[in-house]
């Protein structure tokens, strides 16, 4: 069964960081099977939005629906349990574990056996782990520690425990920094695939333009906390504020 | 209303004499990040240092002035010798291991000045200018005090000027925020990080010269002083000199009014404030939540290869028959090791997998004991239910406790356990009526089966084996792995649905009962149980123990137990300097082998076997 509307609705989401206003206001919507990219220069509150989106910030106002649920102010486990995955800006994973055991840890997680099972946790979902590696790339480096991974590698190690639970919003985080040029576009074609396959809601931030033009439906642009325009690749581009604040020809920086 | 104002003029000078060590440490932490445990063996210095100068000095204020002075000279130069010899090459290890490096010079200074100074307390002689006294109404109040009073303001006047209006300040406030700029910067730090200690270590011996006209030059000095100091600058946020000063006064006053008002409380007063100070604010009065505290990523841990497991069950064999070729002697400290074991343990399943170390894990310990001793002696409990509420009363402590530690982190967790240790070991040691004080509780025998040596050493080995097992088998599960996960990386934890906290606090809870368990077992073992189960050397026992081993897999705690009694019992047996060579060795271990003993095998042998 497939709720109607939108994966995502954002209504209005607001939060200061000691009376600077990182988000000030920004809404949007965000279907099944879409592929979101969310730009903007440094500091513009990109970060701070998907933050507020998977509950580590809190927001100060406004509404996040998940499939029709509000779960603005939730934490982030609430929000991960109702079908959110993500990955980080500066990645975080397990250090000390192998590769498959920080997928197998988000299958346990999600299969509610962290308390029930007194078997070797290493034992446990081991297909199923290889399962989520191999579309990735990482089914080679299964048994190397997460701790001695290059950047490339944990970014896709994420996408994997990301895509663990099944989500239905996936929300990356500059997901190709620190990637070689060549990598970056078979990363974000793997997450373009899933997307379409698993008909899975994909939010996403980056730097590289090329990326973001070539694999996104629809592009939001973010300056100062606020939505400045919305469309599709086409769009952005020919659109004046956009190239004002990317170029700085500064007519109208700010807009308001 | 005189009485008052003494009380208050006493407070004022405890402040002092408070701040006078724990600025230097706070400073010292704020910029290397070392959590200096040797920082009290510089005040112990300070105050042997200044004794030989004053008594061979005109007894006279000059005189006095003249001895001061060149003490805190004299330590200036030990401190910049000791970054330079030792702390230098720690500032890379994990932070407690530069602990445990601290510690190694705690001991040896403890040698060196019973070696150069005797056993024995030495006091001033007390010239009339020393012992004058002002008369405040119709009480008396120390004029030196005064004097010490007025050094408060002074020496943080001092102390604030020097980081607000000269480069160095700074550079060293610059060093304190971001450690990782200033370097980028080009700054020399190792002048910095060294200069920082002269000073620091220059105050603890400024400290320790003035604690001498009221009390003495005494051993014990360098652990009450640096447990005191460790509380204020905690309690005030670490790094914060400011903090440090509002703390000690706090602290200070606390004490003095707290003798007038409940004077039973005084011993865990200031462990009760820093509690409530924890509690309600996790980085201390004025502090900031420390970034990137060093330490590096955590190794990847490995399920045990097939030789460590052969090994482990040949070792295993050989102490189950050993009770057929040890004499009785020596089967007694084999039970007593298997209890360090048990202890060690449980202290590795929260501190390694857990993230959690704890300066106060003999709360636990003691407190099992307790319940074994009162079960055997309040409810006349054959040692099986009393070995059985040992853990029980452990763990029902340790988990309402324990909800108010898992929300700290790193020192300020370790100080919080502290906290409740030394509380715990407050009641232990002053309501007598229930715990016969310092003569302890006598008579908690074993069932007959186990009242032998043999039969109690299987006892032992049989709770010592089920327990660590049982702990080594806990990390391998999916909790176990949950534990090492939010200790990994706490972020990721709460992204895949992991409740860090909880996690945390169950493994805390259980830590805290195999503790308990093991003290149950002391208590049987002994025959008694005493406040210094709850001591803070023995948490320090624990600590070493952990360390010694390593903290990276089970097999850390069991070998850092071994080489722990087993150093111990050999030194003691072969040498009156056994604190000295125990110290070196710890110190050359951390340098050699910073993942410790375990975790140096486990490297020697991966690199012989053949690939």
């Amino acid at each position: 069964m497939k709720s109607p509307g939108p994966v995502l609705l954002v209504e209005n989401l607001h939060k200061s960081f000691g009376g600077v206003a990182a988000v000030a206001g920004v809404s949007f919507a965000l279907d099944a099977g879409e592929m979101l990219a969310l730009i903007g220069p440094n500091g513009a509150g990109k970060s701070t939005c998907f933050n507020m989106l998977s509950g580590q910030i809190r927001p100060d106002s406004g509404a996040v629906m998940l499939n029709g649920e509000a779960v603005g102010g939730m934490a982030p486990r609430a929000i991960w349990r109702r079908g959110v995955g993500r990955t980080f800006q500066i990645t975080a994973t397990f250090a000390s574990m192998t590769v498959r055991e920080n997928v197998q840890m988000a299958l346990i997680s999600h299969h509610h056996r962290l308390w029930r099972s007194l078997r070797p946790a290493r034992r446990l979902f081991v297909a199923e782990a290889e399962a989520l590696l191999g579309p990735v790339g990482m089914a080679e480096q299964a048994e190397r520690a997460a701790g001695e991974l290059a950047y490339g590698d944990l970014k896709r190690l994420e996408l994997a425990i990301a895509l663990a639970h099944a989500p239905r919003l996936l929300l990356m985080d500059e997901p190709t920094a620190g990637m070689a040029p060549a990598e970056r576009g078979g990363l974000m074609a793997l997450a373009r695939r899933l997307a379409n396959a698993r008909d899975i809601a994909v939010l996403f931030t980056e730097h590289d333009m090329d990326v973001v033009f070539g694999i996104a439906d629809r592009i939001l642009v973010l300056d100062r906390g606020r939505l400045i325009a919305e469309g599709s690749g086409a769009e952005i581009r020919a659109d004046p504020r956009v190239r004002a604040i990317y170029l700085g020809s500064g007519e109208t920086s700010g807009g308001h | 209303m005189d009485a008052l104002a003494v009380s208050l003029l006493t407070g004022l000078a405890d402040a002092a004499s408070l701040f006078l060590v724990a600025s230097g440490l706070t400073v010292i932490f704020g910029v290397t990040r070392v959590v200096n445990f040797a920082h009290g063996s510089l005040y112990l210095l300070g105050a042997y240092i200044g004794w030989s100068l004053l008594t061979r000095l005109p007894h006279s204020p000059l005189g006095f002035l003249l001895g001061a002075l060149a003490t805190i000279i004299a330590l200036a130069v030990i401190g910049m010798a000791l970054e330079m010899a030792l702390l230098r090459r720690v500032y890379r290890v994990p932070e407690l291991f530069q602990l445990l490096a601290t510690f190694g010079v705690v001991l040896m200074v403890q040698d060196i000045a019973q070696y150069f100074w005797g056993a024995e307390d030495l006091t001033l002689p007390r010239p009339p200018w020393l012992r004058a006294f002002v008369l405040i109404g119709n009480q008396r109040f120390p004029r030196f005090d005064l004097v010490i009073i007025i050094l408060f303001p002074l020496v943080f006047g001092v102390l604030w000027l020097l980081f607000r209006r000269t480069r160095w300040g700074r550079l060293v406030r610059a060093a304190t925020e971001d450690r990782e700029m200033v370097a980028a910067l080009g700054v020399d730090q190792r002048r910095l990080f060294t200069s920082v200690f002269a000073l620091g270590a220059g105050l603890a011996g400024l400290g320790g010269v003035l604690a001498l006209p009221d009390a003495s030059a005494n051993l014990q000095m360098d652990l009450s002083s640096v447990t005191d100091a460790f509380v204020v600058v905690v309690v005030g946020g670490l790094g914060s000199l400011p903090g440090a000063a509002l703390a000690s006064l706090l602290i200070g006053l606390l004490q003095s009014f707290g003798i007038m008002l409940i004077p039973r409380a005084t011993l865990a007063l200031v462990f009760v404030v820093m509690a409530v100070v924890l509690i309600l604010r996790p980085n201390g009065l004025l502090g900031r939540p420390i970034s990137g505290s060093g330490g590096g990523t955590p190794a990847l841990v490995r399920p045990a290869p097939m030789a460590l497991r052969a090994a482990g069950g040949a070792a295993l064999c050989a102490a189950l028959l050993a009770p057929f070729y040890l004499g009785d002697y020596a089967l007694a400290i084999a039970t007593e090791m298997l209890i360090a074991m048990l202890f060690a343990a449980s202290l590795h399943f929260m501190m390694g997998p857990g993230g959690m170390a704890s300066f106060g894990h003999a709360a636990w310990f003691g407190i099992g004991a307790y319940a074994s001793a009162f079960a055997a002696h309040l409810l006349a409990a054959p040692m099986p239910l009393g070995l059985a509420l040992a853990p029980l009363a452990a763990g029902v402590l340790a988990v309402a406790f324990g909800a108010f530690v898992v929300r700290l982190s790193g020192v300020y967790l370790a100080m919080l356990t502290l906290a409740f240790a030394e509380i715990a070991w407050a009641i232990a040691f002053q309501w007598v009526d229930l715990t016969g004080g310092d003569n302890g509780i006598l008579g908690v025998w074993p069932a007959p089966w186990a009242a032998g040596p043999r039969g109690f050493y299987w006892l032992a080995l049989g709770v010592t084996v089920g327990g660590t097992l049982a702990l080594r088998h806990l990390l391998a599960t999916p909790f176990g792995y949950s534990l090492r996960g939010a200790r990994d990386s706490r972020l990721r934890a709460e992204a895949i649905g992991i409740p860090a906290a909880r996690i945390q606090l169950a493994a805390f809870t259980l830590a805290g009962a195999a503790a308990g368990l093991a003290g149950g077992l002391y208590a049987y073992a002994k025959g008694s149980v005493f406040p210094t189960y709850i001591s803070l050397g023995h948490s320090v026992d624990a600590l070493l123990m952990v360390l010694l081993g390593g903290v990276a897999t089970m097999s850390g705690p069991i070998l850092g137990a071994l080489a722990y009694t087993g150093l111990y019992d050999l030194l003691l047996a072969a040498t009156s300097l056994w604190r000295l060579v125990l110290g070196a060795a710890i110190i050359v271990l951390v340098l050699a082998f910073p993942e410790g003993i375990a975790g140096a095998i486990l490297r020697l042998w991966t690199r012989l076997r053949p690939a």
